[in-house]
């Protein structure tokens, strides 16, 4: 019997209240996601910048940009950006890959979130040192039961 | 099916940063919905995405569920020379929609 079929059978109120919680991405998954991609490297604060609404009133469709500080040349340059939550059922929201080419270490996209929460974002560089930086968005109608 | 939006520059100064925008409709389903009847709804999600010039990747993407609903990307591009963008969405079953942009560097 797997998991579907167990959740099926138990019937729905008992499934809606238990899944949910079980779900939800706490921060130690944040941190397990984050050595899962990069190992026990250190992580220093900075050159990391997220920008997101303060208060966004559909968790559904948010607005996120992230930019780092980089000159994005071939000896230097940001290998990658990871969007992680502390909040939603899965910890990783989105990775995102750039090559000196890209001109500028930056992306905009629109995320769920189930609630609200402090988005982090670590940046790989290509001499292999991570940064991070966080921002904390108020979510009026959380994605919590419809993400 | 998935209809595509792009927002490329048609021309560039040599050496200029370039915005790209890149939309793809689809409803990026994140399996973590429920139907009217309490059934989970099936996870269908586009999961990757590939930015490309004259065959040479310049930025990708990997989406999980939580990127919304008709995901759209803002990046950036050095402008060096004129040529051909090819940009790629890959779904999780692995079908794939393409559209290409072409770009004159002066």
């Amino acid at each position: 019997m797997d998991r579907r079929q167990l959740i099926s059978g138990v019937g729905g109120t008992v499934a809606i209240t238990v899944s949910p919680l079980s779900a939800i991405a706490a921060q130690e998954d944040v941190e397990r996601a984050r050595q899962e991609l990069f190992g026990n490297r250190p992580v220093q604060e900075g050159r990391v910048n997220v920008k997101l609404p303060p208060i966004a009133e559909n968790g559904f469709s948010v607005a996120l940009d992230v930019s780092v500080d980089s000159p994005m040349t071939e000896d230097d340059y940001v290998k990658q950006i990871v969007i992680l939550s502390p909040r939603n059922p899965l910890p990783v929201i989105g990775q995102f890959y750039f090559t000196p080419q890209s001109g500028r270490a930056a992306v905009s996209t629109r995320i769920r979130m189930s609630g609200t929460q402090a988005i982090q974002a670590v940046a790989e560089m290509s001499d292999g040192s991570l940064w991070t930086g966080s921002r904390e968005t108020v979510v009026t109608l959380a994605a919590c039961v419809v993400l | 099916m998935a209809s595509i939006r792009l927002a490329v520059p048609k021309t560039a100064a040599q050496g200029e940063v370039i915005e790209i925008k890149a939309l793809i409709q689809h409803p990026m389903e994140s399996g973590f919905r429920r139907g009217s009847r309490g059934e989970v709804i099936e996870r269908d999600i586009i999961t990757a995405f590939e930015c490309q010039f004259e065959g040479e990747t310049v930025f990708s993407a990997t989406f999980h569920p939580a990127i919304a609903a008709n995901p759209i990307l803002t990046f950036n591009m050095l402008a060096s020379r004129s040529g051909l963008l090819t940009f790629t969405w890959t779904d999780q079953h692995g079908e794939s929609w393409s559209d290409q942009s072409t770009i004159t560097v002066a």
